[in-house]
């Protein structure tokens, strides 16, 4: 049996008269890398705010470690860490004072400040002012602020915002050691497939508020076409020759694609090209790539 | 000697402009800045998202909020009972002849503000759910500075249902205690905590405290 950190059951949230989530149902599993994909504007971080009880909606809509969000929320909030766009920070505080701060309003030992600020590479600059802070050093600490309480679940809303391609790599890693090591799970939202398709385990594409995808990277790879690459020596003869035999040709810039079920008949159509005389330079399989199935799917 | 240059008349001399200045405009301008400043901090900052994604209930963050308000109100009132004593034990000191220290003000001058910070609470409760509506400062600042204004005039004007802004309260109270004092002598009972005021400013404060609980509970954060 699955164990669901968090469910949503048709979730759908207006503001004014525009619908900014349609039916969502939402389903992360524990132990998981779950990204939340989807461009700009797309729903996202409405969905972020209901998952943290920022935006209030109808009851039995929301589950978090199977309970309804609502009746627990104290429960369930000390069990997430969260970090929601820009991090919120005192700003007249220092990298240390804020993490002091929180943990005395959650009531936990101080002790743990310098194991986060070690964690989240901020130790040397513990003691500068928050808003003295670089955008990737803001970003770093409000990670911190959310791992502070040791949370069973994180939720962060593009966190990778603002860092540099080491900062991101090093988050990266972060998440990966905090699920696979530690057992935690993460819900992480992007709007870059490429930003998470390297850390993730689960998937939810959303666009224009409805989840159009949501399943485990290899369902998301499975449902991406198998496409054969030729180059040849005659490619428009050979196009339309594949054409007439029924095959679904498409020719960009002197190379042919066509989608393939088996190897058989990747090895079908290279006899064919053969016999008719065509030099065949090349004969690969490819797999459409992600990215271009995500814009795909959002467009 | 007359009553006028006794010592007793020469506290309510040195400490009416003090306490008029006070009355007037000063603690319902600080009552103003004490309210933005508790709310602007989160408002600032964008911490609301942050301090409602945690896992403390919403009422205390708000309760703590409210009643951290109250003390610094407190703290003001009670710094400007000591401020208005060590300045005139210092007079004093300089000036023998007008004998402060031949008349014990002490007591009902904190009598006094005891009074003035019950009945600010109301403009206290207000404020903070102004502040905590509104991000901007011009908003509760302005509406603050008109209901002040039109609290004095009210006081001043002896209207008959002048307690029921909330704004003129100090001034009624300033008034009262001028009415019941005279150069001849004062004693304690010439600050009554009894007053209709300090009930109606409770049962205000009580009642905006309990309407900014619900605010904040049902309000989103976007």
């Amino acid at each position: 049996m699955t164990n669901k950190i968090i469910e949503t059951r048709n979730l759908s949230y207006h503001f004014g008269v525009s619908k900014v989530l349609d039916q969502v149902s939402l389903r992360v599993e524990a132990g998981s890398i779950y990204g939340f994909i989807g461009p700009n504007g797309a729903g996202k971080t409405t969905c972020i705010k209901i998952l943290l009880n920022l935006l209030q909606t109808d009851n039995n809509q929301v589950f978090l470690f199977g309970k309804e969000f609502k009746n627990n929320r104290t429960n369930i909030l000390s069990r997430i860490g969260s970090l929601i766009e820009q991090p919120a920070l005192y700003h007249h505080l220092t990298g240390r004072e804020n993490l002091k701060n929180r943990a005395q309003l959650l009531e936990i030992p101080t002790s743990r400040i310098n194991d986060i600020l070690t964690l989240v590479d901020l130790s040397e600059h513990a003691d500068k002012k928050a808003g003295k802070y670089s955008l990737g050093m803001k970003q770093r600490l409000g990670i911190g602020l959310a791992l502070l309480p040791d949370p069973e679940l994180l939720i962060l809303d593009e966190p990778t915002n603002g860092l540099d391609p080491n900062g991101i790599i090093e988050i990266r890693n972060l998440l990966r050691k905090l699920v696979y090591e530690m057992g935690k799970t993460v819900f992480i939202s992007s709007h870059m497939l490429s930003e998470v398709e390297k850390m993730v385990s689960h998937l939810g594409i959303i666009n224009q508020g409805k989840l159009v995808f949501q399943g485990s990277l290899e369902e998301l790879h499975q449902i991406s076409k198998k496409q054969i690459v030729i180059k040849a020596s005659r490619p428009i003869d050979a196009k339309e020759l594949l054409s007439k035999m029924g095959y679904i040709a498409e020719l960009v810039d002197e190379t042919i694609f066509l989608p393939f079920q088996t190897n058989e008949q990747v090895a079908k159509i290279n006899q064919l090209l053969l016999s008719n005389n065509h030099s065949v330079y090349s004969l690969s399989q490819s797999q459409e790539n992600l990215e271009n199935l995500y814009l795909t799917i959002t467009q | 000697m007359d009553d006028y240059n006794s010592p007793l008349g020469h506290w309510l001399k040195y400490s009416s402009v003090i306490l008029g200045v006070n009355c007037i405009f000063l603690l319902p301008l600080v009552i103003i800045f004490q309210c933005f400043s508790i709310n602007n901090i989160e408002h600032r900052d964008d911490m609301w998202k942050s301090l409602f994604s945690l896992p403390i209930p919403r009422w205390s963050t708000y309760s703590a909020k409210f009643f951290y308000l109250l003390l610094l109100n407190g703290l003001y009132l009670s710094l400007l009972a000591i401020f208005i004593i060590i300045s005139a034990t210092i007079l004093d000191l300089l000036k023998p002849e007008y004998k402060f220290n031949e008349f014990n003000f002490s007591a009902i001058l904190f009598k006094l503000h005891l009074k003035l910070f019950l009945v600010s609470t109301s403009i206290l409760s207000i404020q903070f759910l102004l502040s905590l509506v509104w991000s901007d400062f011009l908003k509760p600042m302005g509406i603050g500075l008109l209901l002040t204004v039109f609290g004095v005039i009210a006081a001043n004007l002896s209207w008959e249902y002048a307690f029921i802004i909330p704004y003129s309260h100090p001034m009624i109270t300033l008034n009262d205690f001028s009415s019941n004092t005279s150069y001849l002598g004062v004693n304690l009972s010439a600050v009554d905590l009894m007053s209709k005021e300090i009930w109606f400013s409770l049962a205000v404060a009580g009642s905006t405290y309990i309407i900014g609980y619900f605010v904040i509970r049902n309000r989103s954060v976007k």
